[in-house]
């Protein structure tokens, strides 16, 4: 496939750092893309701020750059107006759980028919490497110079606990699989979420002496652990474990069908 | 013969008026978090927008409805939120992305005590400066605020129409009197309503340029999945809409931007004078406020004491021309407002302090009487 019909390729080089794992993220993103035949004009892309967030900047659809952890926000507003639309949001850790939290959380409840990518880097990386609510304990952030005291979210739980009708989680490693679930998300009628475990080598790597952009994708490979393989592991078997796969995919009505209800049943009351 | 009842008239209260306004003028998208006392508004679309083709969202919170509303604009449709003083606060951030994306919505306000949680049930008339400064940053903002139930629905209208024509959020800056005042009002047909909508581009997608300067300084508005394929963006940006750090690129931007309420205030501005030919003292005020200020200049007046009313439709951009050609012959001026003088301190600067300013302030909840102010023409 060509991969720069889908890219804005005057706006090179991008920001991502070397080792950076964004750039795998959005491939995939393009590579489904292709496959689905969507047209560029019926997708639009929006996110929030931080590393990830800058995605939209890259790509020849239509994008929405918003305020930190507000796009899913934005993008419900464009999704009601314009519901042919694919909305693809593209988030980070910080923007999705920690400002965008309540969004993220309310949207899957809604269901709203949205799918969003979050790269997961367990860091804020464009700020300079503070913690963020994904940082495991213990981990060194800038802003956690003796090991980082809270308690991480896992995110894909998060999603499933708050009713996303489809949670996926991947690494940058398994690009094959981050492929079929993004392929899923983007075809299900409903809050979708696929979550990418993506190194940080400049502002969590290095930090935690985690090695390179390389060193860290291989340390996905090595402590990635299947879902199905996963539920017969231990509590102990599965620390530091990335556990990987589909946590939920699940046929519910979406908030614009509900909607619809709402409409079919105002007008037969105000006839 | 029996009367026919006339069936535009209505028994309404200011926050239904504005809702109704928002439909009138076009709105079919409204995006909402509960409020005291901004609530009815969100209520009221939540039951006339299923039927009128419109959608009503109540959001997670009043950051989130404020993003939907941008959100819904960039799809083309005419947006809204409404709210009060916390929630106010809380949309500022997002009111600063509207104003620099340049993306037309509506942010009502129905204004009550503050700071904080304040005087949820009373009115205020505090947020005039957060109305203008709210977010950060060089930006414009168009405020307008009502007097009465009729003026809602006209004000709302017409917020939508500044919103459309100079592609900028606009604020109704309403307050719990006049949001909960029910009055007897006739409503315009709707044929005879003036309906404004962003300028589309004539340009082809690939030379199309979202924040083009041309010399109508207000660039033309393509829809999100409409063949356009354009970047918004909070940062900084040039015509393409693509960030840049250009300083030559981001002060022209920036310029324009600003430069929209500069060039065209005349058209945005409005106010209304009574009894302001022959006067000694002139009365400032709006809102609920104006109409105890009417009451004291007819008093007044009756007295034998010359006053007369300016009444500030809009509020921002600031009506200092509309009072520079007023003030010169008079004795002194009062401004009535239900706050410390946030208006008052802009009339000073207005005025350069030729004349002395007396202020009449309230910030218990309580309305400002028509006595208090009578006493204030008097003294």
């Amino acid at each position: 496939m060509d991969y720069l019909y889908y890219l804005r390729e005057e706006k090179m080089p991008h920001i991502w750092c070397d080792g950076c794992g964004h750039g795998i993220i959005l491939k995939s993103i393009l590579r489904v893309i292709d496959k689905l035949g969507w047209e560029k004009d019926d997708i639009a892309m929006v996110s929030g701020i931080g590393c990830s967030s800058r995605t939209p900047g890259y790509v020849d659809f239509n994008t929405l750059h918003t305020t930190h952890g507000r796009a899913i926000a934005f993008a419900t507003g464009l999704k009601i107006v314009k519901p042919n639309l694919h909305i693809i949001i593209v988030s980070g850790d910080g923007d999705a759980t920690a400002i965008g939290g309540n969004h993220f959380i309310h949207a899957a409840r809604r269901n709203t028919d949205l799918t969003v990518i979050i790269y997961n880097n367990y860091i804020y990386g464009m700020t300079g490497g503070q913690a963020s609510p994904t940082t495991p304990i213990g981990k060194k952030a800038s802003t956690a110079p003796y090991g980082n005291p809270d308690a991480p979210f896992d995110i894909s739980r998060l999603a499933q606990a708050a009713g996303a009708a489809y949670v996926a989680r991947s690494t940058v490693y398994h690009v094959g699989k981050t492929d079929r679930y993004i392929e899923q998300a983007f075809l299900k009628r409903g809050f979708s979420v696929v979550e990418i475990m993506t190194p940080c080598p400049t502002s969590y790597g290095r930090r935690n002496k985690e090695g390179n952009g390389v060193d860290m994708i291989m340390f996905q490979k090595k402590n990635s652990v299947g879902i199905e393989r996963a539920q017969k592991m231990s509590e102990e078997e599965l620390q530091g474990k990335i556990i990987t796969g589909v946590f939920v995919d699940k046929e519910q009505n979406n908030y614009l069908q509900r909607y619809k209800e709402v409409i079919d049943k105002a007008k037969q009351i105000n006839q | 013969m029996e009367k026919k009842p006339n069936p535009n008239v209505r028994m309404w209260q200011g926050n239904v008026a504005c809702a109704e306004g928002a439909i009138a003028a076009g709105c079919r998208f409204f995006a909402g978090y509960p409020i005291t006392p901004s609530s009815e508004i969100a209520e009221v679309l939540a039951l006339r927008f299923p039927v009128v083709g419109g959608h009503f969202i109540q959001m997670e919170d009043e950051i989130a409805a404020m993003g939907a509303v941008i959100g819904g604009s960039l799809g083309g449709a005419k947006t809204m939120t409404a709210t009060s003083g916390p929630g106010f606060s809380l949309k500022q951030e997002n009111i600063g992305f509207a104003a620099m994306a340049e993306v037309p919505c509506v942010i009502v306000n129905v204004q009550r005590g503050g700071p904080s949680t304040g005087l949820p049930t009373h009115a205020a008339q505090s947020d005039v400066m957060q109305a203008r400064w709210g977010t950060h940053g060089d930006h414009p903002i168009i405020v307008l605020s009502p007097s009465s139930v009729r003026e809602t629905y006209d004000l709302t209208v017409r917020a939508f129409n500044l919103a459309e024509k100079y592609r900028m959020p606009v604020i109704l800056l309403s307050d719990e009197i006049i949001g909960h005042l029910t009055e007897k009002i006739e409503i315009p047909d709707p044929s005879t309503i003036e309906i404004i909508d962003r300028k589309k581009p004539i340009d082809t997608p690939e030379n199309y340029l979202p924040y083009k300067m041309d010399d109508s300084d207000i660039p033309a508005m393509a829809n999100f999945g409409e063949g356009y394929r354009y970047h918004v963006t909070g940062l900084a940006h040039d015509e393409t809409g693509f960030p840049t750090n250009d300083p030559e690129k981001i002060r022209a931007q920036m310029l324009r931007l600003n430069r929209k309420i500069q060039r065209f205030r005349d058209d945005i501005v409005e106010v209304e004078t009574f009894n302001t030919d022959d006067m000694d003292v002139l009365v400032i005020s709006f809102g609920s406020t104006a109409r105890s200020v009417k009451r004291a200049v007819i008093n007044a007046r009756e007295k034998g004491v010359k006053a007369g009313l300016l009444r500030l439709k809009t509020i921002w951009p600031f009506p200092d021309k509309e009072i520079e050609a007023l003030y010169k012959p008079v004795r002194k001026i009062v401004v009535a407002e239900m706050n410390l003088g946030q208006i008052a301190h802009e009339v000073e600067w207005a005025t350069r302090r030729e004349k002395p300013v007396v202020r009449v302030n309230k910030i218990d909840g309580e309305p400002i009487t028509p006595i208090e102010i009578y006493e204030a023409i008097i003294s």
